[in-house]
């Protein structure tokens, strides 16, 4: 595999040029290999992905509130745009906002970090995974705007309407979509390779498997869950592919071929896929909660053990979003034990989580809110995921607003609040300034407030029977009557998307201000506050690398003088 | 470019480029496992897709079989030659399983001419969809892994990155599995 | 605004509603259970000039509890929902009562086609009744469906019985109902299937036997006629 090459000119220059970078801007910003860097290329196009995926929100919540109008900085939304905004407004977080977020740029930033390396085993394919990932991109925004349009057939892509351009009526939208979803699990396969191996491989001297964050654990059990899931995807996006371009028929039944292959291929990643971004922020907030509660994790262990129990049984449910698909109806009640079954290692995590509040001496920094506001939204799409895992209950609410709201309920927490929690609480390491407190406590509360008010009424909507994906629900008589629920949820939503500019307005003043943050501002543990904030190029003299002494939530240990024990501090 | 520390690490035990390299099967793996559980689930419930693979020719099959057979050989022979430090002859040995990926290739490029030629194409059936998709899968791994040992072999003939011909030796292995996957399953089984 | 969430229209619209109840109640109860708790911990411990933190590993057996308890009890109330969802699941879908009447529901873009069997009783017979986006059927009659797919996928939605079914092309999918009131309510169809699924609305005419007779007769001879 591509191992950088040690040319000894090379060498010298590597050496001492820490600090200033003689590369030019293209070089610095664009074809760097330092994982610091890829982070940052990652987190930025996530965050705007976040903001186009926001808009889309935007655009169709004002057709459904108000439909017919022309909404303003869009116009008017024709069913067939109304598809497409959803489609890719659904694609676009889960694929483009919450796994970069989650696992690429924080997974790129802290793994190194966090065991103490100065980068990742394989700089140069770090690079090319961005690479891919930023050109997937740009074809999925593309993709909108190609002659028919964007593919507008929902996310999870089902044919034969997804493969048939007589059916779809978006020969080119549909296939572009399809390209970028697959060069997009590319980039991601290549990426956690890198994750995986840094992890086994290059973890500082001294840090047994118990010594790891947990923050790191979870980014790596997730990269292996996404490998592990998205393969029998992959070969199904090729076979649908060669139904759209080709005209095989792999899922045409007048032809031999099963529209309910691509079903099972799809859940068979698409569930594990949600633990995929579960998993990483349950880790940001373990870590985030125990600095500001100054507690040990209560069991850390447990926490490891149940994630990969979480990620285990997460092969066995796929079915449950297909139980009224026609496939067999004695299979339901396997996948409805085996869903259930479920929530048993994901309620230890977050009991876990809410015991290690005991005991502590909490301080309710920004971070810190939104770890807390994560439990607490997080439990809502939790337990109303037990409504549809029962197959008896899944045919009334089956692709309602229920469902709808059930998955904002954790996407939502996981991809935004989590995003949010990290971002706030690994700020100043990442970019050297501390964000404003007071402007971050206004934003948090202008975000998880209106939060409710959109999705709390869509559920409601989704237990009157409101079905997905239709674009003025004027044409069905029992459900135009609930338009005031509707109005609500938008009107919510222009509130949450008003207070992101106060997430943007601190976020400029801190890029700008020229205070630097200490380099442990939190008083953490972990490795990544023993080296200056912004960690220079290599993150630690190459004669200072950290060793590591113990565990990561060493807090409050008794008869200390510190609250806090540092994991490289030799005792 | 520095080597990053990382890059020297070992934690694990097993060098880097090794672990890396088993972590890309394990991905390839559930790729190809996929396409053949379809494959199979398909075959199972369509007696007829018999007639069509009846169609192949078994022989183009068995002697492609033999040629990657005989590659994967010649690449073991170049780890040998690595791991005693001689990379000249690595390199040439690599040279000869990439002769051996592009014999695979050209049987498989006449097969392909003759079946299409004779109107069994990708649109045929649904036999002939997987039969060109699941080896045309397969023929891009060959030519991924014979443009990789192209790279490799450079550097090994002037000594360099020798480990790297154990992990190219490695992929090697695993593309003619999977081809000793594929073989019995679209040409034998009639 | 929920008149229609108080409907229900078919026999076992009732046990849907009484499984969605059943598992309200007890994943309610651990809902409240751990926001409260959840929240109470936060207040409890906020930073105090007065309170220091504590070390506590979690490893002790009497701490353990705290978590392993409540995981036991988990499991009890899963083992609780599945037996409710697998009952409902097998009257609904998996278990078919005789029917005493068997219908054609087709889903073709955008539109819904019925295939009534007309006075006679039996489907494919001369005086069967095509209709399109309104289905016409009597109440405490069971009635079997027999739903397919002209393209891609529909699915055969009624709020109001509490029950759904994807149409699949290729594929004959039989279902039942049996309607409990009369009157006229939405069918959806709850599954993508392009540009016109947001129109892709049918109704459900549930009548009494009298009118649905007097409806028959009416139909069965005008299509005899043509
Ligand atoms: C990251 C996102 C995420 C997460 C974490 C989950 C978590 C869960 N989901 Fe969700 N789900 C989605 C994202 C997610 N889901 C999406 C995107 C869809 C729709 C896709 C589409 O169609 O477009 C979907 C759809 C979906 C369906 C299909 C619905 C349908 O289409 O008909 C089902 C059915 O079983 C389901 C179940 C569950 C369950 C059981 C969990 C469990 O993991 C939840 C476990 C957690 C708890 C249970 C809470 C904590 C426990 C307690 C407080 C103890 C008390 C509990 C009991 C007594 C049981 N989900
Ligand atoms: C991660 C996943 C995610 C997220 C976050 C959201 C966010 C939102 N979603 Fe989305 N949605 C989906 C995933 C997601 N959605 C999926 C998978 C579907 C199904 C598609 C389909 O059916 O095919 C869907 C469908 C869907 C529908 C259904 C359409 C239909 O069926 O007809 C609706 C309707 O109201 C909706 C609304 C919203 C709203 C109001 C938000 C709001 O919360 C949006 C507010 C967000 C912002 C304003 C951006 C804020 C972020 C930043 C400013 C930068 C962030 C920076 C850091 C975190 C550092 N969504
Ligand atoms: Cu038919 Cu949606
Ligand atoms: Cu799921």
């Amino acid at each position: 595999m591509a191992q950088a090459t040690t040319a000894p000119v090379q060498d010298t220059h590597g050496h001492d040029t820490h600090g200033h970078h003689d590369e030019g801007w293209f070089k610095k910003y664009f074809w760097s290999t330092d994982h610091k860097m890829i982070a940052k290329q990652y987190l930025w196009t996530s965050i705007f992905m976040a903001v186009v995926g926001g808009l889309m929100a935007y655009v169709f919540r004002m057709q459904l509130a108000f439909p017919g109008i022309e909404v303003p900085g869009f116009g008017l939304v024709s069913p067939g745009e109304y598809n497409a905004l959803i489609t890719n407004h659904g694609s676009i977080m889960i694929f483009w906002v919450a796994m970069p977020m989650l696992i690429a740029a924080w997974g790129n930033f802290l793994i190194p970090l966090m065991i103490g390396a100065d980068d990742m085993v394989f700089p140069r394919i770090n690079r090319l995974s961005f690479q891919i990932f930023l050109i997937s991109a740009i074809l999925i925004l593309a993709s909108l705007f190609v002659q028919g349009g964007g593919f507008g057939g929902a996310w999870t892509s089902y044919p034969p309407l997804s493969a048939n351009p007589e059916y779809n009526l978006t020969g080119l939208g549909a296939s572009i979509w399809l390209i970028a979803v697959a060069l997009e699990f590319v980039a991601f396969l290549l990426g956690g390779i890198n994750f995986i191996v840094t992890l086994m491989n290059s973890r500082a001297p001294g840090m047994k498997a118990y010594d790891i964050p947990v923050t790191v654990w979870m980014i790596v059990i997730a990269s292996i869950l996404f490998m592990l899931s998205v393969g029998p995807l992959i070969a199904g996006a090729i076979m649908l592919l060669f139904d759209q371009t080709l005209n095989t028929g792999f899922y045409d039944p007048a032809r031999g071929g099963d529209p309910i292959l691509w079903q099972h291929l799809f859940w068979f990643f698409g569930h594990p896929e949600v633990y995929v971004v579960l998993l990483p922020a349950i880790g940001f907030v373990i870590d985030i909660i125990a600095t500001f509660a100054r507690k040990k994790l209560f069991g850390y262990k447990i926490m490891v053990y149940t994630a990969v129990a979480t990620a285990v049984l997460s092969f066995f449910v796929w079915a449950h979003h297909q139980f009224i698909a026609g496939i067999d109806p004695r299979m339901a009640n396997v996948f409805t034990v085996t869903t259930l079954l479920i929530s048993v290692p994901i309620a230890e995590l977050l009991f876990v989580i809410i015991a290690t509040l005991y005991g502590g001496s909490i301080k309710f920094t920004t971070p810190m809110l939104w770890a807390l506001s994560f439990v607490a939204t997080f439990l809502i799409g939790g337990v109303t995921g037990i409504f549809l895992g029962a197959s008896g209950s899944d045919i009334y609410l089956h692709d309602t607003y229920f469902v709808l709201a059930h998955f904002h309920y954790t996407f939502f927490p996981i991809a935004i609040i989590g995003g949010f929690a990290a971002f706030t609480y690994w700020f100043p390491k990442m970019f050297g300034t501390m964000l404003d407190e007071t402007l971050g406590k206004i934003h948090f509360w202008g975000t998880v407030i209106p939060f409710q008010f959109i999705f709390i009424p869509l559920f409601a909507l989704g237990l009157g029977g409101q079905h997905r994906r239709i674009y003025n629900f004027q044409n069905f008589p029992e459900l135009a009557s609930m338009q005031p629920l509707r109005v609500t949820a938008t009107l919510a939503l222009i509130v949450m998307i008003l207070f992101q500019l106060v997430f943007f307005w601190n976020l400029f003043r801190s890029l700008r201000s020229k205070e630097k943050a200490p380099m442990n501002p939190w008083k953490a543990n972990t490795l990544e506050w023993t080296t200056p904030s912004p960690p220079p190029h290599g993150n630690w003299p190459p004669d200072q690398m950290p060793k590591v002494y113990r565990g990561p939530y060493e807090y409050s240990v008794p008869d200390r003088d510190t609250d806090y024990w540092p994991q490289n501090e030799p005792s | 470019m520095q080597k990053p520390i990382a890059t020297t690490r070992s934690a694990s035990g097993i060098p880097t480029g090794r672990l890396a390299i088993w972590w890309l099967l394990a991905s390839e793996i559930v790729i190809f496992g996929g396409l053949l559980a379809c494959y199979l689930l398909f075959r199972l419930g369509h007696p007829e897709w018999a007639d069509a693979a009846a169609v192949t020719n078994t022989a183009i099959g068995a002697t492609n079989t033999f040629v990657l057979l005989t590659s994967s050989f010649t690449a073991v022979l170049a780890h040998q030659a690595a791991e005693r430090g001689d990379g000249k002859k690595a390199a040439r040995f690599l040279v000869f399983t990439i002769i051996g990926a592009c014999l695979f290739l050209g049987i498989k490029s006449y097969e392909w001419w003759y079946e299409i030629s004779h109107g069994y194409t990708i649109t045929s059936n649904g036999f002939w969809s997987f039969y060109y998709t699941a080896a045309g899968l397969h023929a891009a791994h060959v030519i991924a892994g014979a443009i990789a040992m192209g790279f490799v072999a450079k550097d090994a003939a002037q000594g360099k990155e020798l480990q790297r011909v154990e992990l190219v030796g490695i992929y090697w292995h695993f593309v003619d599995v999977v081809w000793i996957f594929l073989f019995p399953l679209l040409y034998i089984a009639k | 605004m929920f008149e229609r969430l108080a409907i229900q229209a078919s026999s076992f619209a009732g046990d849907i509603d009484g499984l969605i109840l059943l598992i309200a109640v007890l994943v309610g109860f651990w809902f409240i259970v751990a926001e409260g708790m959840f929240f109470w911990l936060i207040w409890r411990f906020r930073e105090r000039p007065d309170q220091k933190s504590q070390y506590i590993t979690g490893k002790e057996k009497h701490l353990k509890r705290w978590v392993t308890i409540p995981h036991a009890l988990v499991l009890v109330c899963d083992v609780f929902i599945i037996i409710g969802a697998v009952r409902v699941w097998y009257d609904v879908k998996q278990h078919l009562p005789e029917p005493d009447t068997v219908i054609r529901v087709e889903g073709q873009q955008w539109a819904w086609v019925f295939q009534h069997p007309g006075p006679d009783n039996e489907l494919d017979t001369g005086d069967d009744i095509w209709t399109t986006d309104d289905l016409y059927v009597e109440v405490d009659r069971t009635y079997h469906f027999r739903l397919s797919s002209r393209d891609v996928l529909h699915n055969f939605s009624v709020p109001a019985f509490r029950l759904k079914q994807d149409a699949v092309p290729g594929r004959t999918i039989t279902g039942w109902f049996h309607a409990t009131s009369t009157g006229t309510y939405d069918i959806q169809c709850a599954e993508i299937c392009g540009i016109g699924h947001g129109v892709m609305a049918g109704r459900i005419n549930i009548q009494d036997a009298e009118t649905h007779a007097s409806w028959m007769s009416e139909n069965a001879t005008t299509t005899a006629a043509q």
